[in-house]
């Protein structure tokens, strides 16, 4: 409330911060919306509250650091290509090992925990996190990896605003991956996802395959984190790379899920932009002076007790059905 | 009639505390025990008595303590918090402005322990019962994220509020284990600095092990006797059940907010013993790994249970120790590399950068986990271990063992 009054009070004193402002917290929210949504679907999917969101982050960053840049796989061979092309085959590699890195941990971790109370599966999530989140550590050590984006640090310059090209390529590809989801939804192992989200038994009885179901869910899961965890790790954003800290996003995703209500996706879009531009907001708006260092860090979280306080299933979940 | 065992012919008898005469014996076993660490006087056990351990044994103390507050909120009224480190935060940061310096640049009043310890409890509380509104109205899972938050917001406050908490990477002293009546030069009794007790001597280390034993054992009782009154009962109907509860008059709302309070004061207590006793503390101390420790202690201990609370807290704050142990123990082995376990070994540990291994010794060495991250995997996978395979944790081993023997030499 009070931050929407200051931004409206600038916003009308300068045009141009407000636009910059926006497009940041546009794109910034992009990357919340990716995180959010991959969330949702795990938790739909398979009623599983995914704490290790972090820990795919960071491994889907420094796999995609691992596959441009080290093992330049499959580029290597694709020398005819431009280099934007060989870079773009790596990263989808990299996004697709993510992707089965998903599948693993479920299969390993998750498929034992099945009918379990929903606490001790969350618990088990943590103990995931904390367990791939330390070797990634150990893989990525104490330097920043770059992860050699083709456009780096260019923008384009509008006169009123400058957008980098890392933001557009970032929006754009938000977008694509929204509409390419909601189209899956549509698809026959998307309508076996939501009978699977709706009742995982009755699914079973009607012939779903219960346990692709979950393998799919984790696997989308794990490449929405990693896409998040390259566009996180580019110029506007974190220009140095994949480092220790990168698997912390995830961290400042949750009140974006929260807001938009724990089983629903179209609010994890909106939870995230609306936590990006908040945060963006209270980046451009809200002085370092008073409120001290990290604020735009907590506004997430603070946005998200408001919204509770109001919606206690958030703006789009389900209200859960008592039933005596 | 009289000494058969699971014969009781009062009630009191059932519900007592010690309840079977082995109980009796094994605790008062343990106390001696217990008593007997720091003098070095049972053989087999003396180490324990030595600087380091005694150190790690007094953690565990305050340890026990954090996680008989947590177990009260998630064991027994099955509310999952992640909030537990930011409520440590507060008792601590509570402790230090009531019994820090006067004169000094930082907030402080300079009052002794016995209002600045149970004041640490009473404002994590009070704070507590105040986010409490919020945490209540939202169930299970969405609790768990709104703790989380907590947890964020607070690390925020205490790395900003640097008169209180002297700033982020910077910390303060906090005011020491020792009893003032009021502001004596000299305190009555000093918990930290070796002096004589009834003509025998006693190290500083061995007096603060038997103060944080003394109130860790004070509060293991209070726990232990709260889940035999009304409201512990209460509080494991709403875990079990919480629409039943509600339909048998278990008022729901104001029992999961007294559940908070008690956590909180547990956890407020906690946290101003483990900064007086840590001397030094950073804000950032109080984050998230702190509450998954808290998380994993009450899993691997048990859910629920006292003795697994304490058995937990023992089992994660030695953990470390025995993994560095251990650890030290391969690389002597790998290092004189004879025999086959030299060649086990040697494939476990990295000694030089050319050397392959999955745990390397000396910093920057290899591709291996060092022994702090080793420490933090085997945490995570205790944690995943124990609730796929032992839900009820180290007190279900134990639950486990003993019916064996109860009906030994038959299984039933």
């Amino acid at each position: 409330m009070i931050t929407g009054l200051v931004v409206l009070a600038q916003a009308t004193a300068d045009g141009n911060a407000f636009a910059q402002m926006l497009v940041g917290g546009i794109s910034f929210g992009a990357i919340y919306a990716l995180l959010a949504m991959g969330f949702v679907i795990i938790f739909k999917a398979t009623s599983v509250i995914n704490f290790a969101h972090g820990a795919l982050t960071g491994l889907g960053a420094f796999l995609v650091v691992a596959f441009a840049t080290v093992l330049d796989f499959p580029g290597r061979f694709l020398t005819s290509f431009p280099e934007w092309a060989q870079w773009t085959a790596n990263v989808l590699t990299a996004f697709a090992v993510a992707a089965l890195f998903g599948v693993l941990i479920e299969r390993v971790f998750l498929r034992p925990m099945v009918g379990e109370a929903l606490f001790a599966v969350a618990i088990v999530t943590l103990g995931i996190d904390i367990v791939v989140r330390t070797i990634t550590n150990d893989f990525i050590g104490t330097q920043p990896r770059p992860v050699g984006a083709p456009w780096g640090l260019n923008v384009i310059d509008l006169g009123w605003v400058i957008i980098a090209w890392s933001e557009v390529i970032q929006i754009v590809v938000t977008i694509v991956l929204l509409v390419a989801i909601a189209m899956f939804l549509r698809t026959r192992t998307g309508v076996a996802m939501r009978a699977t989200a709706f009742d995982q038994e009755t699914a079973r009885a009607q012939g779903v395959n219960v346990g692709r179901v979950f393998s799919v869910a984790w696997a989308i899961g794990a490449f929405l984190a990693a896409v998040a965890g390259l566009f996180y790790s580019v110029f506007p954003r974190r220009a140095t790379g994949v480092d220790q800290a990168t698997a912390f996003i995830a961290f400042r995703a949750f009140p974006a899920v929260i807001i938009g209500g724990l089983d629903s996706i179209p609010g994890a879009v909106v939870g995230g932009f609306a936590v990006g531009i908040a945060e963006s907001a209270a980046n451009t708006y809200l002085g370092f002076e008073f409120l001290g260092n990290g604020f735009p860090g907590i506004v997430g979280y603070l946005l998200m007790m408001v919204v509770l306080l109001i919606r206690p299933y958030g703006l789009f979940g389900t209200p859960e059905i008592r039933r005596v | 009639m009289k000494g058969r065992p699971l014969l009781y012919t009062s009630y009191e008898a059932d519900q007592g505390l010690l309840n079977t005469t082995s109980k009796k014996v094994m605790l008062g076993l343990f106390l001696l025990v217990l008593v007997s660490i720091p003098f070095q006087v049972i053989p087999g056990l003396k180490f324990l008595g030595q600087g380091g351990w005694l150190r790690l044994l007094s953690t565990t103390a305050i340890f026990a303590i954090g996680a008989l507050g947590l177990n009260i909120l998630t064991g027994l009224a099955g509310q999952v918090s992640l909030g537990h480190a930011f409520f440590m935060g507060v008792g601590a940061y509570t402790a230090v402005w009531l019994g820090g310096p006067v004169d000094g640049p930082l907030l402080g009043l300079g009052l002794p322990i016995w209002i600045w310890l149970p004041a640490a409890g009473i404002v994590a509380a009070l704070i507590g019962v105040a986010v409490g509104p919020t945490a209540v109205r939202v169930r299970g899972l969405y609790l768990a994220i709104v703790t989380l938050g907590l947890v964020f917001i607070g690390d925020y406050l205490f790395r900003n509020w640097a008169s209180l908490t002297g700033g982020a990477q910077v910390g303060r002293d906090f005011p020491p284990l020792e009893f003032r009546w009021w502001k004596e030069e000299s305190p009555v009794i000093d918990f930290t600095t070796p002096s004589t007790w009834f003509g025998v001597e006693v190290s500083g280390i061995a007096k603060t092990f038997f103060l944080l034993a003394l109130l860790a054992g004070v509060y293991t009782l209070l726990a232990k006797n709260l889940q035999r009154t009304r409201v512990g009962r209460a509080f494991m109907s709403i875990r079990d059940r919480d629409i039943a509860a509600e339909i048998m008059g278990v008022n729901e709302f104001a029992y999961k907010l007294l559940a908070f309070g008690i956590s909180s004061f547990y956890a407020g207590i906690a946290g101003a013993l483990l900064a007086s006793f840590l001397t030094r503390v950073i804000p950032e101390q109080w984050n998230l790994f702190l509450s998954v420790q808290f998380i994993a202690i009450i899993l691997i201990g048990g859910a629920g249970t006292v003795t697994g609370a304490l058995l937990g807290s023992a089992f994660v704050v030695l953990l470390p120790r025995i993994v560095q142990n251990f650890t030290l123990w391969l690389q002597s082995l790998a290092l004189e590399g004879e025999g086959i376990l030299g060649a086990i070994a040697n494939v476990f540990i990295a000694t030089s950068q050319t050397d392959f291994g999955l745990i390397n010794t000396m910093a920057g060495v290899g591709p291996g986990l060092s022994v702090a991250q080793l420490n933090l995997v085997l945490y995570g996978l205790l944690i995943i271990g124990f609730l796929i395979f032992e839900p009820l944790g180290l007190f279900g081993i134990w639950l486990r063992i003993r019916n064996y023997w109860k009906g030994w030499p038959f299984t039933y």
